[in-house]
Formats: structure tokens, sequence, C-alpha cells
């Protein structure tokens, strides 16, 4: 079964180590705004979300591509450019709903994550396991186990004396 | 290259700015962050000068690792003289402004001169601008930071600002980024007031490049690895370091309005666990797997609503035991308070806590607080005070001069109740059963200080064939002994110089966890990224020029073998309270003095802390200053 790359946006402590090390792997430098991966912050809130591709089912990025850029790896899951393809007219980072491609502000080349071929840099450095890659069962599982944590809590509440 | 970054010079008298390479040979000598702004401390404030005139320099440098996805790599070191001390002013800030500062395209800013209007500095891919703050000018720390991003329209911005309290010119304002980092000590955010500076605000997308990209970012894996297995990491990512109340206040190790106690009774509202009651998660610092900080939320009582971080084990000393309050409700709402004013929370607790034993002992009374109640554990006087010290007011602006004018106002032997070295309040540790600690605040060079040497490692009895490997010769593995503990200090003033310089976190470091990175880890992390080859002797002697010049600088500014020393009550108080360990315990005079005499000997410095020409000669510093940046 394919793996996917599974947000827990309470999980993350907002370091961005994703950002740094999706940078170092991809462009070998260190430069978080030509990371494919971005953590936003509302800082005054205390709210941290990892934005990165979601690598979507039905990729609407696939679907505006003119040149037929972007395709599946059905091996990782990755949605992925290619770039021998691609002319660079942004208009799967125009249409994403979720940010998941963005633009290299000195390349000016699109910027998506890969997958890193199936082993994401980011998800090896997430400390606080806020960004995991895993099969989609267990991606259920953890989902499924948290809601039903606070199920539990609820019920506590109730059955109290 | 990652080494190449630029100084800028930037005259806020004359906004001419003048941007130059940092060249190798400074790398060479003192790394980056501290080491480098220390370097410009000493070369770039004339002797005696004002700490508040613009004639003081204000120095901001990102450390040379500064970037690197590990070890809480992302720190900045802001340094000036004194207005605390009158000595080195110097401060270590977390959080992201360190690296932001980078990849804008800068390692160094000198500030000189003062501007007429108030004013910030803006920093972009290269280009540095200094721009009107008329509307930031009067807002908080937070509220600056949102305004410059609101302005900018680029919430990624980061900056380093300073509060209502700096623009006041109150002697220990802080300066501050994000929601809780500070670099707190010894006024920077009071230096920057006194140039009409409200912040320093950064935003880059330039690239850092590395000598071994894809061998450093495998190391850094290894190196975050390497930190979180060692249990004190793993406890600080859980309750921060509010962990160390749960140990220091059931030893009796924690000072407890203000210098009578050594732990505060029924104090179980203050242990860590409670912080559950607010936190929503634990929050990290750029490039850090520790997140030691929680951010919390107060949603109820007289003091809410607020979102806030923190708190450190610092608050529950400075608004909790210090001042004996026993609430941790008021502790969060304090640290929140002292946070947007831009006040150091460690000296203003140190200065409330000193006036509350003053008031108890009469020695100022009614009519000189103009009213205010400060009996123990008064929040109403603390709040009020606190506001009071930030805006200059009643009297709180006595306290807002610090401990030495203080002192010197009230008179009638009051300062014999300051728990202050060098004219800077020490942390609310207690200092009395632990030596090594003890000599760690009475010689670090930015005052009372637990930053500049602590030996946390000493707490815990390792056997002494292992520290004498560790620490490089003889080491009692008895805390309460005096023995070998001007060795420990001496090593690990060399360290955090060094870890504070390469802009990695001091929790990363030989803080509280042994088997962390240090020396060897250090210099394979310099080479992957810089290309350059430091032996770990070389490290080491790259942290002992740092520190020395530390010290020329004091000396010059006039501080002998007097000023390393401990408030006199650790010589005649016994602590009253505590495990049997920490019971019963003082400080022997004759000792410490043996234990000062032990530790000028390591660095090479004469009986009366003078470095000698031989060690000047040794570190290449016998002819400072040498201006070369």
């Amino acid at each position: 079964m394919q793996k996917i790359l599974f947000i827990d946006p309470e999980k993350c402590t907002g370091c961005r180590i994703c950002e740094t090390a999706c940078s170092m792997h991809h462009e070998k430098v260190c430069n978080p705004a030509r990371a494919r991966i971005h953590i936003a912050k509302w800082e005054t809130a205390g709210l941290y979300i990892p934005v990165v591709c979601l690598h979507c089912e039905t990729p609407i990025c696939e679907t505006v591509c003119p040149v037929r850029a972007i395709k599946r790896n059905e091996k990782t899951g990755a949605v992925i450019i290619d770039y021998n393809l691609c002319v660079g007219c942004r208009l799967c980072v125009l249409y994403c709903p979720f940010a998941g491609a963005g633009i290299d502000p000195l390349t000016g080349k699109v910027l998506k994550c890969d997958l890193c071929d199936g082993d994401p840099v980011c998800v090896r450095f997430c400390e606080p396991k806020a960004l995991q890659y895993v099969k989609a069962t267990r991606a259920n599982t953890m989902k499924m186990r948290k809601a039903a944590e606070k199920f539990s809590e609820l019920m506590q509440k109730l059955l109290a004396p | 290259m990652v080494w190449n970054r630029k100084i800028a010079y930037i005259n806020l008298s004359t906004r001419k700015i003048i941007r130059k390479p940092v060249p190798k040979t400074m790398r060479q000598l003192y790394l980056g962050g501290r080491g480098i702004d220390m370097y410009l401390l000493y070369n770039h404030v004339k002797p005696k000068i004002d700490p508040l005139s613009p004639e003081n320099v204000l120095f901001i440098g990102a450390g040379l690792l500064g970037g690197i996805p590990c070890l809480g790599a992302g720190r900045c070191d802001v340094a000036a003289k004194s207005p605390v001390t009158g000595g080195v002013g110097d401060s270590n800030v977390g959080g992201f402004f360190g690296a932001e500062l980078r990849f804008a395209g800068f390692d160094h800013l000198v500030v000189t001169g003062k501007s007429k209007k108030t004013v910030y500095i803006w920093v972009q891919d290269g280009e540095i601008e200094v721009r009107d703050a008329a509307d930031l000018w009067g807002k908080d720390t937070v509220e600056t930071q949102t305004a410059i991003r609101q302005n900018h329209g680029d919430e990624d911005i980061k900056s380093l600002v300073i509060g209502v309290a700096g623009e006041n010119l109150v002697r220990f304002a802080n300066v501050r980024t994000g929601m809780k980092n500070s670099g707190g000590r010894t006024g920077m955010g009071c230096v920057m007031g006194s140039k009409n500076l409200k912040a320093v605000a950064a935003r880059g997308t330039m690239n850092l490049e590395f000598a071994k990209p894809e061998k450093l970012l495998d190391y850094c894996k290894e190196m975050n690895d390497m930190i979180i297995s060692t249990r004190w990491a793993r406890a600080q990512s859980r309750w921060g370091t509010m962990i160390i109340f749960s140990n220091t206040n059931t030893t009796g190790l924690i000072r407890t309005k203000n210098f009578q106690l050594n732990l505060l009774e029924d104090g179980q509202d203050l242990e860590p666990e409670n912080i559950d009651r607010y936190s929503i998660g634990t929050a990290g610092c750029y490039g850090c797997v520790v997140h030691c900080r929680h951010r919390y939320v107060l949603k109820d009582g007289p003091y809410a609503p607020f979102f806030d971080e923190g708190p450190e084990y610092t608050s529950l000393g400075a608004f909790g035991t210090m001042v004996n309050v026993k609430k941790l409700e008021t502790v969060l709402a304090a640290n929140h308070l002292v946070n947007k004013y831009g006040l150091d929370t460690l000296e203003t607790g140190g200065l409330i806590a000193w006036a509350m034993e003053l008031y108890e002992k009469g020695i100022i009374n009614d009519k000189m607080t103009g009213g205010l109640k400060l009996n123990w554990g008064n929040e109403e006087a603390l709040f009020e005070l606190i506001h009071q010290i930030a805006m200059r007011e009643g009297f709180g602006n006595v306290l807002a001069n610090g401990f030495r004018d203080a002192i010197a106002k009230i008179g009638k032997g009051s300062g014999y109740y300051a728990i202050q070295v060098k004219g800077m309040s020490n942390l609310h540790s207690d200092e009395r059963p632990t030596p090594s600690f003890a000599l760690g605040i009475a010689t670090a060079t930015r005052g009372s200080d637990h930053l500049r040497s602590r030996p946390a490692v000493d707490m815990y009895g390792l056997p002494e064939e292992f520290l004498q490997e560790l620490y490089g010769g003889p080491v009692s593995s008895d805390y309460t002994s005096y023995d070998g503990k001007s060795r420990m200090i001496w090593w690990q003033e060399r360290l955090y110089a060094v870890t504070d310089s390469i802009g990695i976190c001091k929790f990363q470091t030989v803080f509280c966890a042994v088997h962390a990175p240090k020396w060897n880890e250090f210099s394979k992390l310099i080479q992957l990224a810089t290309g350059m080859k430091f032996s770990k002797s070389q490290l080491m002697q790259i942290g002992e020029r740092i520190y020395t010049l530390e010290r020329m600088f004091n000396l010059r500014e006039g501080f002998t073998r007097k000023d390393d020393k401990l408030p006199e009550r650790y010589f005649k108080e016994p602590t009253p309270l505590g495990l049997p360990i920490a019971k019963g315990k003082k400080i022997d005079r004759k000792k410490f003095e043996i234990m000062l005499d032990e530790y000028y000997a390591l660095h090479g410095w004469s009986k009366n802390g003078v470095p000698t020409k031989k060690a000047l000669v040794k570190l290449g510093l016998d002819k400072e200053p040498t201006h070369m940046i």
C-alpha cells in the first residue's frame, strides 16, 4: 500500500527544521524561502500550520498543467513536476487551493514537494512527529484514536460524580 | 560561503551605512556571534564612556552556524557597554531573528550614534534602511512586531524590539523577539532606547552556502538525535525549564523571600506539571528539537484572558519564590506583563524581592514607596511595581536604575540585602550549598550570571574518573566541595563562549546533559559548514580568547579582583532549610578566596585577576585593540 504524507499541526512546535532541511536536501543550500514546505505561523496566537503539497488523488495542478508536466509517481505516491517539460507558467501555483506549489525566489522555477523519492527529509527531521510518512491505514487509525481520546474525555466528564 | 556574510556599520547620527565582508581571520580567531561581538566591543567602545551616551555602540551578531537545522542554531548575540554593570553588556537570544538576519545577508550589525527621531532598522536581502518609527513608539514588544509585519505586509518578518521599558531607559530593559525570546540581561534594550532605536527587523531569501551540504545535513540529524536522547532534553521537551524547579525546590537551592529562605514551602502550585492547566503545546526556537517552552493561555481569573509563551524557571523565581507568591497563575500573569514592557524578568523580580525585604525590615516605608504595601506575596503591589518600573513612576523609578543606584539612593545598609554582583541581580538560585555555582556568579564577566559558566553537571555526583576526563583535571564529585571547582568553571566558560559564538543553544551542549554535543561535535559541524578546521584544543583556545577579552574590557572600565565577589550574606547566613546536604550551608570565605586564586591561575591571570603578558601573547591579545574590523 502506498504511503501518504500525514500532517498533524497540533504537534508542530514551529522550529522550521523541515524548511531548512528541505532546502538543503533539494537545493544544497540553507534557505527556507526555497523550501517546498513552509510553517505558516500566527505567532501571537501560538498557531503553527505546516503547508506542503498534499499530493491529491485528483491533483488540480495536474489538471491545469498545459504541458502535462505533472504526473504521479506510483511508487511513492508523490505528484511530481517533470522539469524537462515544465515551461514555468505557474498555473499550478495559481490554482492549488492548498499552496502546495510555490515559486523559487532566486530561479523563478516552481517549487513542489516530491516526497524525496519515498524518504521525505522533512519527516526524517521532524522530532515532534507533526509530519509523518505512513500507510493510509496508519493515518486513519491515528486520526481515529485522537478523536476517540476527545470522546473519552467527554465520557469521563459525563460519568464524573 | 557561510563564513563570508557581511558586517554593516550603521551610524544613526549621520545615517551613513557601510557594508563589508567579515574577514576569514576574524572567524579563525573569534568564530562569530558573541566572539566577534566581544572583539567589536573592545575595539569600538572607547573607555569610560557613559553607556547611555551616543558614544556607546550596539552590536548584533548571528552565530557562525546560524541557520543549520540542528541544536537551536538560530541564536543571536546583542552587545554594548552595559548600563547595568558598566562592564561587558552581552545578551544571547534565541528564536528566529538570528537566522533571518543571515538570510537577509548579514552576520553583524554595528550601530553607532543616536538618531534624532525614533527609528527602526530594516534589513532585507543585502539592503539596509533606517526608517521612521513614530508609529511604533509606545507600543509593547508584541504589538511592535505585529505592526512592523503589517507595515511591510509580510508575516514572516522577524524583529528584535524594545518595549516601553527600553524607551523609558529602564537600565535593565531587554530586547525581545517573538512572543517569548529575550536578550534579557545587562540592559541591551536600554542602550537601544538611548539611541532612539525601537527595532531591528529582518527578512531574507538569500542562500547560506556550505562546504559539504549533504554531509552537514546528515550530521545535523545525528546531532538532533544525540541531544534528544539525553534525559534532560526529553524532560525539557515536556516541561520546559520549569522542570528544574522540581529538583531545586525539594533540595533547597532556590532563593525564597529574597534570600531569607532557600525553598518555598507550600509551593506545589509552581511545580512544572501544573503548566498543563494552561498549555496548548510546546514551541521550539529555530532549528531546535528540544522545544523547551510552552504556549499557554490564561482563560479565567483576574488576569485573563491572554496568550503567551514560557514561563522559564527564571520567572518561577522572579515572580514566585523570591516574592513569596505561591500561585502559578500569578507568575504567568507577571511573566506576561514584563514581556510586554520589555523588562528583564530576573532583574525585575530580584529588585522587587529586595524591596520587599527592605520594607519588612523597615529600611523603606510607605512614604518612600508612595503607599505601596510591599508585603511578601502582595500580588497587587507586585503588578503595580512592575508597571511603575517600566513607566519610571513613583518608587518604581528608584528601582528602574538598577541595584547600584537604588542602593546609593536608599542607603541605610540596604546594600547588604541586595543579592547582586557587579550591579546585576542574581538568578533566584541559592548558591550557598554549591561552591562551583558561587564561583561562577562571582567571576562572570557580565555580573551575577549563571549563563557564563554554570556547571549544572556538578549536581549529578558523577564518578570522579569521568569528571577528570571531561574537565581535564581532578574535580570532586561532591557538589558541596570546593575541590577542582575552579577547573569546572574555567572549562564551562570556554565551552559557553564558543557555543554563543557559533549560535547554538546552551541547552544543547554540556549544560544539563553530559552526553550532549561539545568540542569535537562543534569542530565537525564547523568543518562541514565552513570548511574551516579547528581541533578541540583550538576551539578551547578561542573560548579562552573571548573570555579573556571580556575580562580585559571590564578591567579597562576599572573592575578589579574586588569585584569578583559574592554578596556578604553568602558568607554570613547559613541556609535555613532543605535536604541535609543543602541545609546549614554557607560559603567559606577562605576556601572561596583559594578557589578564586586557582581560577585566575588556570586562566593565566595574576593574583589580582589581570591577564599576564604571557597569557595575552599566547592568545594573540597583547596588541588589542587591533581594529581589524
